[in-house]
């Protein structure tokens, strides 16, 4: 039923000028539920932290702060390349977008990997909370638990969503190919441009609040 | 089908607190009365004399008017404050309890009331207490959230595993009157009730002399506790692994993190249930946990003792008559 | 006339009769459309979630435990709970007369992403299924607040399913709250500013907020939930240092906004319709349009009023209950501004009209009982007993449904392009508000007698209170089966509707009815305000 014209524009909008400006608008609103629902995360996590600072401590200390950093870089270096692909897209580089788009997916996938590395060796060391979880030395596991269900609420929600840009930028980079966008019509990149780098962001957040606390205790 | 056939419209005032709950409701209700009335007979006074009459009329339009706005944003504003401070007067009193009340212990389980009085009688579902005594019910639960309520008291709180709350009241009138739990619990929610006798305070001296016979006040049982689970090994003995308690409850504890804590009840079953949370400065962390060992009704009998030997410093034993009207903090 | 083009045109082909087949019906991307699809299915829950209710009322006709175990009376509150807010209230007038109306009240061919929005009924309908499926496997016995530790770690029903159900069917409402936001921010006809918006499209835009901003709270607290109940990871657990407060918190900093969710739009309907039936412009525009945004801003402030009894301090409960003070204002400014448009109109009594009039009856009580609840000391003893129950059932079933069914009944014709039998309309309107105020004010004093809510049996002393609810829940029940019945008689046997059957004003009237797929066949161009129902120059009081 969605007429879509040859502009491109949807049958609803008056033209492409509305079309684009919906879109954005409509991107935006999108992150601010994501923030929203991150924000419930991150609002259980302070209010545990200021309840039992040392367990989280302790618990940090387990997470191995090479790794996150490593991904913290490499998901940086992805906001760039995704930055680039949409200035490829509209300057109407078609290799250059899907070159970026592939980059961008390997950065993101090379996240991911490390990300299984890490939690099998979380499962490994039997910190997965649950009926397995296992903290001997701690002065107080329950707490240091608690630390790791955050620890895995927040990694795991920040993985999905890169699981959902990954796959995302994988049908751009499709399209892309097969010269969908040209400078006049580029938003689908920018759209995807901008989740990708809310993904980032998130990260951003989530390093130094895991794996960094209470270094200044070692 | 019977129905009953006294029909109360409204509930039995029987504490202290009672009173002024119900002049706070009545203000409101007079308050809503008022907005109520006014709002209904003014619609239906405008929509009977302005009814259409014909198909025809074009009312002229009105655009609005700040003066009526400012009056009906200011007014109710007003009201409401004045609820608000009323409301917050009553709440402080209610949960803030006097420091001269006598304790009652309280445990909630699925689906029943454990209560405990200092002199160690027990009750099941049913609590006895003396009209004219200020009474301050210490309150936790085994399993899941329940909710200590009696409504001829006008008092609710609460019950909630893994914490003390507390709630106080002082019966004005002697009677029997409901206890009900409010907290949805599970299964048998609905028959987590009992009944509470207030007793006029001789008769009060006799059910509880008659009830305590030969039960073991809750300091001494605690102290039976105290031994049986070998915490003198540490605490109290010759030479103390762990700190002395006497004197603890109620003082401040200097951790080895450099905080200071006030050594409360909560603080006490912390230390019991989770020994490593907060460490005593110049202790070591070998204090074994003991969850799944005690259960909630030792917990407050150890703390009931913990707080017996406050004043005799360094020996078993206090009474319970010291310990029943022990000001806290 | 309120737009640049003509009276519209005979042949213009229907939106109802642009395709008959299923698949016509499952793929449309018509907002109108959608909004049908929403109309049958919050239909269906409302009946399962009315029949919940029917057997509650039964089972407390006697004080003892004669037709259902404990067990079964605890799920069917805890379903009938859940299928009325989560299935029914949330989704009724958003995304069914919403859905329909916003495009057309700002004159534009579709909401700003028409698949997406057939997208959150595909959501809602997958939630949806969840909560038939839970329903048949045994039902949940949490309480529609699914309060931890209980329902983390100690009931044995379907929790962790209804969980995913809730946490599925949030996403609908988030994706109709960006549809909603994005459409009016973008879409508005050329010369409809802000200010001349219906305050029906101000309401929704408030609503849509709400929606936007708490829903994805809600959501990752059922995953939360779900999470400690799978894998006991312990965030609401006291044992392991977690806290079974703080899922009160988060619970109620969604549900507490989402009380506005379903309030907001029914005060938008009222707007209509009060406006309609006075034929005069609403006093204070302004004032009610603003008051809408202040209600969906200061309702994220107050979910503590539901905490006053669970052991937060007693601090807390103060800020809390002067921000609850705060947010009724604007409510009481909205109530007034509507008694005072009646003021000098010319009005009418059809059965929209009287739907309103219920509306306004109802709400205020509700709304001011809510001020006793706000209201701290009083709190403490009418928390969690049948004084709630009362306050609530008024707001939502007095309010927002009389909103609802009022404004079903006023753009019914433009929706089916019939006239429902309005004899029989205005019966039924009576007959729910007897049985309604039957049912539920008796409520209120045996809540204040100390009756607690989710109570299977009771003490004797309450019967009588309980046997005049049940009777009126039987009234009740047959003004609900009233309209059920003439609505879907009038669909294939009532009388043709004409474009603009009230004489009211909006661009939705400007439209046939039923409209044609993409509503206007040039884009109208506004030159007036809302409401202009009369030359004659506005007075200033
Ligand atoms: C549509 C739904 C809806 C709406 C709009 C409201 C609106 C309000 N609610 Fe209600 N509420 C619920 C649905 C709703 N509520 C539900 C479902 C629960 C129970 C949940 C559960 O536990 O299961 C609940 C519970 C609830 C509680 C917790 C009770 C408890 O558990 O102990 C409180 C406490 O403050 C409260 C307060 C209010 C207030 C102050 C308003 C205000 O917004 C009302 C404002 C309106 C008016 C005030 C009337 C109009 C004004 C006038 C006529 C002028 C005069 C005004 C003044 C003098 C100020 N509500
Ligand atoms: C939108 C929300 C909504 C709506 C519309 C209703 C509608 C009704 N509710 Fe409910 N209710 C809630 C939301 C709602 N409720 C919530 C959130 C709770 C708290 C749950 C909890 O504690 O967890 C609750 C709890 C609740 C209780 C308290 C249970 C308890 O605490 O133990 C009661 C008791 O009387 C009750 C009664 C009713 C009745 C009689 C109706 C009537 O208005 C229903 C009338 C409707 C019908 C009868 C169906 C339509 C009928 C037909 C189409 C005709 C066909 C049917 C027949 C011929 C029978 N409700
Ligand atoms: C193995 C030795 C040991 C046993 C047995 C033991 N404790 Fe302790 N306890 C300690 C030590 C050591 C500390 C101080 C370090 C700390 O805070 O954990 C301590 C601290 C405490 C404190 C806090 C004291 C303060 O000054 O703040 C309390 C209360 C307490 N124990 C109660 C008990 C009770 C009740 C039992 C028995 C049910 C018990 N303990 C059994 C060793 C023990
Ligand atoms: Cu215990 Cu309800
Ligand atoms: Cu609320």
């Amino acid at each position: 039923m969605s007429s879509v014209r040859s502009s491109g524009v949807a049958h609803q909008f008056d033209d492409a000028e509305q079309q684009r400006e919906v879109v954005t608008l409509g991107m935006w609103a999108f992150l601010i539920t994501e923030v929203m629902m991150f924000g419930g995360l991150f609002l259980g996590y302070t209010v545990y932290r200021a309840k039992h600072p040392h367990a989280f401590i302790e618990g940090s200390h387990h997470l191995d702060i090479w790794l996150g950093a490593f991904n913290t870089v490499v998901l940086i270096c992805s906001s760039l390349t995704m930055a680039l692909a949409v200035h490829a897209a509209q300057l109407d580089r078609r290799k250059g977008t899907v070159l970026f788009l592939l980059l961008t997916i390997l950065l993101g996938s090379v996240f991911l990997g490390v990300k299984v590395i890490e939690y099998t060796s979380k499962w490994e060391q039997n910190l997965v909370p649950g009926a397995h979880f296992a903290f001997p030395d701690a002065q107080a596991p329950d707490q240091v638990e608690l630390f790791y269900s955050f620890y895995f609420a927040m990694t795991g929600l920040h993985a999905v969503h890169m699981i959902v840009g990954v796959a995302l930028l994988g049908i751009l980079a499709m399209l892309a190919w097969r010269g969908k966008f040209s400078s006049k019509y580029y938003q689908p990149v920018e759209m995807s441009g901008l989740y990708w780098h809310f993904v980032d962001i998130v990260w951003i957040f989530l390093f130094p609040l895991l794996y960094l606390i209470g270094a200044h205790y070692v | 089908m019977i129905l009953s056939t006294q029909l109360p419209l409204f509930p039995e005032a029987a504490s202290t607190i009672a009173p002024e709950v119900d002049a706070l409701y009545f203000f409101l209700i007079a308050v809503s009365s008022f907005f109520a009335i006014l709002i209904f007979s003014l619609v239906f006074f405008f929509a009977i004399r302005y009814r259409r009459r014909s198909e025809s009329e074009r009312p002229r339009p009105i655009v609005g008017s700040l003066k009526l706005e400012l009056l009906w944003t200011v007014i109710p504003l007003i009201l409401s404050m004045v609820m608000f401070a009323w409301g917050a007067k009553v709440y402080y009193d209610i949960y803030t309890p006097p420091t001269d009340a006598l304790n009652i212990y309280v445990v909630g389980k699925q689906w029943m009331w454990k209560l405990q009085h200092p002199e160690g009688v027990r009750e099941i579902n049913e609590l006895h207490v003396p009209v004219g005594a200020k009474v301050r019910l210490t309150m936790t639960s085994e399993d899941v959230i329940h909710s200590f309520y009696i409504p001829a008291f006008r008092i609710k709180m609460d019950v909630l595993p893994g914490r003390y709350t507390t709630v106080w009241f002082e019966a004005t009138r002697p009677g029997k009157y409901h206890l009900f739990c409010a907290e949805y619990c599970g299964t048998q929610h609905s028959n987590m009730i009992g009944s509470v006798y207030a007793l006029e305070p001789d008769a009060y001296e006799d059910w509880l002399s008659g009830a305590s016979a030969q039960a073991l006040s809750m300091a001494e049982a605690g102290r039976q506790i105290f031994h049986q689970a070998d915490c003198v090994t540490c605490h109290l003995s010759d030479d103390p692994l762990g700190p002395s308690l006497s004197g603890l409850y109620g003082s401040r504890v200097q951790l080895d993190s450099g905080e200071t804590v006030v050594a409360d009840q909560e603080y006490i079953r912390e230390s019991i249930l989770n020994p490593n949370a907060k460490i005593v400065a110049g202790y070591e962390s070998v204090m074994p946990t003991y969850r799944g060992l005690l259960n909630e009704e030792e917990i407050l009998q150890l703390i009931a003792y913990i707080r017996s030997i406050n004043d005799i410093s360094g020996t078993d034993g206090g009474s319970a008559a010291t310990e029943r009207m022990e000001s806290d903090q | 006339m309120s737009s640049s083009f003509g009276p519209p045109k005979k042949s213009a082909e229907s939106y109802l009769t642009a395709g008959y087949s299923l698949k016509s019906w499952l793929v449309t991307e018509d907002h109108k459309r959608i909004a049908i699809l929403y109309l049958i299915s919050i239909s269906v829950f409302f009946v399962v979630g009315g029949l919940f209710a029917v057997l509650i009322r039964l089972e407390l006709l006697t004080p003892g435990a004669d037709l259902l175990e404990a067990d079964t009376y605890n799920k069917l509150f805890t379903m009938h709970g859940l299928v009325m807010i989560f299935f029914f209230l949330v989704p009724s007038i958003p995304a069914v007369l919403g859905n329909f109306l916003i495009p057309m009240m700002i004159g534009a061919r579709d909401l700003a992403f028409p698949k997406i929005n057939l997208l959150s009924w595909y959501i809602f309908a997958v939630g949806g299924l969840f909560t038939v499926v839970v329903a048949l496997w045994g039902g949940v016995d949490t309480g529609w607040t699914f309060y931890t530790p209980y329902s983390s770690t100690y009931s044995n029903s379907a929790v962790t399913l209804m969980a995913v159900g809730v946490f599925i069917t949030g996403f609908s409402s988030i994706l109709t709250g960006l549809n909603f936001i994005v459409t009016i921010h973008k879409m508005r006809a050329p010369g409809l500013t802000w200010f001349r918006l219906p305050l029906f499209v101000w309401a929704h835009y408030a609503t849509a907020l709400i929606m936007l901003l708490g829903t994805p709270v809600i959501a990752i607290t059922m995953l939360l939930l779900v999470l400690e109940r799978g894998f006991g990871i312990g965030i609401f657990d006291p044992a392991l240092g977690g806290d079974p407060v703080l899922f009160q918190h988060l619970f109620w900093f969604y549900s507490h906004p989402a009380v506005y969710i379903m309030i907001l739009p029914a005060m938008g309907v009222i707007s209509e319709l009060i406006t309609c039936f006075s034929r005069k412009r609403i006093f204070g525009y302004s004032f009610v349009a603003f008051s809408s945004l202040a209600i969906a801003i200061l309702g994220f402030l107050v979910w503590g009023h539901h905490l006053f009894t669970s052991g937060q301090s007693i601090y807390a409960g103060m800020v809390f209950s002067v921000l609850t003070m705060l947010v009724a204002i604007p409510s009481a400014i909205k109530t007034f501004n509507w008694t005072a448009t009646l003021y000098k109109g010319s009005v009418a009594f059809d059965t929209p009209m009287l739907y309103a009039f219920g509306f306004i009856g109802l709400f205020t009580i509700g709304g001011l009982t809510g001020l006793f609840l706000g209201t701290l000391g009083l709190d403490v003893h009418v928390h969690d007993t049948y004084f709630v129950v009362a306050h609530f059932h008024y707001i939502m079933v007095g309010g927002a449904i009389m909103g609802y069914l009022g404004g079903l009944h006023f753009w019914w014709p433009k929706m089916v392009g019939r006239l429902y039998p309005e004899g029989w309309a205005k019966l039924s309107a009576l007959i729910i508000f007897i049985g309604f105020n039957l049912t539920f004010f008796p409520q209120f004093l045996v809540g204040y007698l100390g009756m607690p809510r989710r109570y299977h049996v009771y003490p004797d002393e309450f019967q009588v209170f309980h046997v005049l609810s049940t009777a009126g829940a039987s009234i009740l029940a047959v003004g609900y089966l009233l309209p059920v019945i003439y609505l879907v008689w009038s669909v294939f046997r009532g009388e043709r509707a004409p474009a603009n059957p009230w004489r009211a004003k909006g661009l939705e009237w400007e439209t046939p009815s039923p409209p044609p797929t993409f509503n206007f066949d040039e884009t109208p161009v506004v030159k007036e305000e809302a409401y202009n129902y009369s030359p004659r120059e506005a007075e200033v009081v």
